[in-house]
């Protein structure tokens, strides 16, 4: 790998876009979305990790082992939150026989 | 061996073919230790979702008792503190040995800064009687223990970052020192750029921390 230096122009361009990002989602809490709430702060703080790992931490120039490692760390984690969420959020739904 | 390590680790270590392979295998170490910490705190952020469905409209109302402006304000110092520690990895990559040392206390500073203000908001909690035990209460709720559960996982998280935050501190000091003595050069950064990687991710760590603590439900509350 050869590596990679970016412009402190690149930073600090990702750096006012983490902190509007900051500032929008602090403003949309304050508004009624309902459920939704929960899916645009969220996704807020996705885009927030995504510019911090791509740049900050040089995910963008790292080696396809870096990458693959990650995907796969990514993957563990929704194993680990998805299936716990199958049980409690279906529990209840069918009735248990003898109950 | 630690003084004989200490001089070698600028050249090539033996088991490697080049430095970029030696530098590589570095990141993705770090990288795997920090695929540990992911999975480490999703299971705290995978019990406060699994407690925030269940109680729901307590969570709504204790969440909204934290101050939305201050945990703000630290996400924008923390994010600041991200900033000056790339900034730092780049003077290393470029060898500016001063700038390395500059960014390197800036980022410090701004961590000092983050755990102050942090230090505060759980002396407002204590003053508040929002701290799990005996003293705990919360105004306007019938059920107190869910409401202990919700403050029980704000210090767990909240708590569990902190203490991330104060070994990336450790480590500043350790970079600073070392850099100070002009240890780092465009050919061998290693440390810098390793410490940079664990600073962004307790970064992160604050930024799924932030909305789902302050902000989720404040819409709802009061």
């Amino acid at each position: 790998m050869t590596e990679h230096i970016d412009s402190a122009r690149t930073y600090i361009l990702v750096f006012l876009a983490l902190i509007s990002l900051t500032v929008l989602t602090t403003a949309v809490a304050f508004v009624n979305l309902g459920n939704f709430s929960v899916v645009a702060a969220l996704a807020i703080a996705v885009c927030k990790m995504l510019l911090v790992a791509l740049f900050f931490m040089h995910v963008r120039h790292s080696t396809q082992l870096t990458k693959l490692v990650l995907a796969g760390a990514m993957v563990w984690l929704a194993i680990l939150i998805l299936l716990t969420l199958t049980d409690f959020a279906t529990r209840g739904l069918a009735g248990v026989p003898g109950r | 061996m630690a003084s004989h390590s200490q001089a070698e680790t600028p050249a090539l270590r033996e088991q490697f073919n080049t430095e970029a392979q030696q530098k590589d295998a570095s990141t993705l170490g770090m990288w795997i230790f920090l695929v540990t910490e992911i999975m480490f705190f999703g299971g705290l952020f995978l019990a406060y979702t699994v407690y925030r469905r269940w109680y729901a409209d307590i969570f709504a109302v204790t969440s909204s008792s934290l101050n939305v402006y201050i945990g703000a304000a630290n996400t924008v110092v923390l994010l600041c503190s991200s900033l000056t520690m790339v900034l730092a990895v780049r003077a290393a990559q470029l060898g500016r040995r001063k700038a390395i040392v500059i960014f390197l206390i800036l980022t410090l500073l701004l961590g000092g800064v983050f755990l102050g203000v942090k230090a505060y908001e759980w002396n407002q909690k204590y003053v508040e009687h929002h701290i799990p035990g005996p003293d705990f209460h919360f105004e306007g709720v019938v059920q107190q223990g869910p409401a202990q559960l919700f403050f029980s996982l704000y210090f767990a998280m909240t708590g569990l970052h902190a203490l991330h935050m104060v070994i990336g501190a450790g480590l500043l000091i350790w970079l600073i020192a070392q850099a100070g003595r002009g240890r780092f050069s465009a050919t061998y950064m290693t440390p810098v750029d390793v410490v940079g990687l664990y600073w962004h991710f307790v970064d992160i760590i604050w930024i799924f921390l932030f909305p789902l603590l302050y902000l989720i439900d404040r819409h709802l509350g009061k």
